[in-house]
């Protein structure tokens, strides 16, 4: 779909998330010189054609206590990396589910998934329970934790209304 | 933070409808006032608990792009090159990781071509490679902790 110029200066507007006040889109359409009823058009049609995924709270999960972080990853055969993953997806305590492009031999990993936890042996023993139950070990695999981290940007980053564009984020 | 403060960070993880009164249904849920819930959500946010409330886009949709790349960076040079690869405006968070390559780090740009160059200038000035491993297909996006 076109995300308009008019589209841009909202979500140019939207960086550091809605003002928190009992109706945030009038006070946002304010803030840009726009009705409240064309506000709630624009952004209703960014969501239902799937720019925005969704409206609600971004958190801060250190902060929250969910320190421990596994990154998953196996390297499958080509042919089976979609079905794997959409088993996987449906696992409680995954937090995201993907398949990359592998940057063999250093790299060969094509199925990745997250889980986040409060605690690393807790996560660990998820993890194994999981690569055990859809018998994912029998592929070269690894498990890696997070340690340091060295940056985290909470906001959306778009440098202004006048610049083309967007982008996102990701877990 | 209360029990209230959790029942509404959970609830809000799931995202709400975009109307003219979006956290009225919220807060008749949780048996407290709208203003509440506002008066709530500013206080998560002020302690840094929250990043923000409002969209979380598909970067892909928007016309931009996104890459998750990593570096083997020798011990004695991790400091250097952090700072060398957080400078980027463009990159939008990094983590040390056990492996021989220890850097990960996620990459978003605005226009799809400046994506390569980012990862190229990193190559360049660090004089490491840089692994780009971008997305083929999600399968799973509810990154959701429950609280």
């Amino acid at each position: 779909m076109d995300v308009t110029e008019k589209d841009r200066r909202l979500i140019a507007e939207l960086q550091r998330g809605l003002p928190l006040v009992r109706r945030p889109y009038a006070a946002l359409g304010a803030a840009v010189g726009m009705a409240e009823s064309e506000v709630l058009r624009r952004l209703g049609r960014l969501k239902e054609t799937g720019v925005i995924r969704r409206f609600g709270v971004i958190v801060r999960h250190h902060e929250l206590g969910y320190r421990a972080n596994a990154m998953m990853v196996w390297a499958v055969p080509e042919g089976q990396v979609d079905s794997l993953g959409q088993e996987i997806a449906g696992e409680p305590d995954v937090t995201l589910c993907y398949r990359r492009h592998a940057a063999p031999p250093r790299w060969p990993y094509n199925l990745y998934c997250m889980i986040h936890g409060r605690d690393r042996e807790a996560v660990l023993a998820r993890g194994r329970q999981l690569a055990a139950s859809h018998h994912l070990d029998r592929w070269p695999h690894r498990v890696l934790f997070s340690g340091r981290r060295f940056k985290q940007r909470g906001a959306w980053y778009m440098p202004g209304p006048a610049d083309s564009n967007g982008r996102g984020e990701e877990g | 933070m209360d029990a209230i403060d959790r029942a509404l960070i959970n609830r809000l993880q799931d995202g709400i409808a975009v109307t003219r009164r979006p956290f009225r249904a919220v807060a008749a849920e949780l048996g407290i006032s709208e203003q509440q819930v506002v008066d709530r959500l500013q206080a998560l946010v002020d302690s840094g608990l929250l990043s923000r409330f409002g969209p979380l886009y598909n970067a892909e949709r928007l016309g931009g792009a996104v890459t998750l790349a990593a570096i083997a960076v020798p011990e004695d040079r991790y400091e250097d090159v952090a700072e060398l690869v957080n400078a980027y405006p463009e990159v939008a968070h990094n983590y040390a990781r056990e492996h021989p390559l220890n850097m990960w780090f996620v990459v978003s740009t605005e226009r799809p071509d400046r994506l390569q160059q980012v990862l190229e200038d990193i190559r360049h000035r660090s004089g490491l490679e840089v692994y780009d491993m971008p997305r083929q297909r999600e399968y799973y996006i509810g990154l959701r902790f429950e609280l």
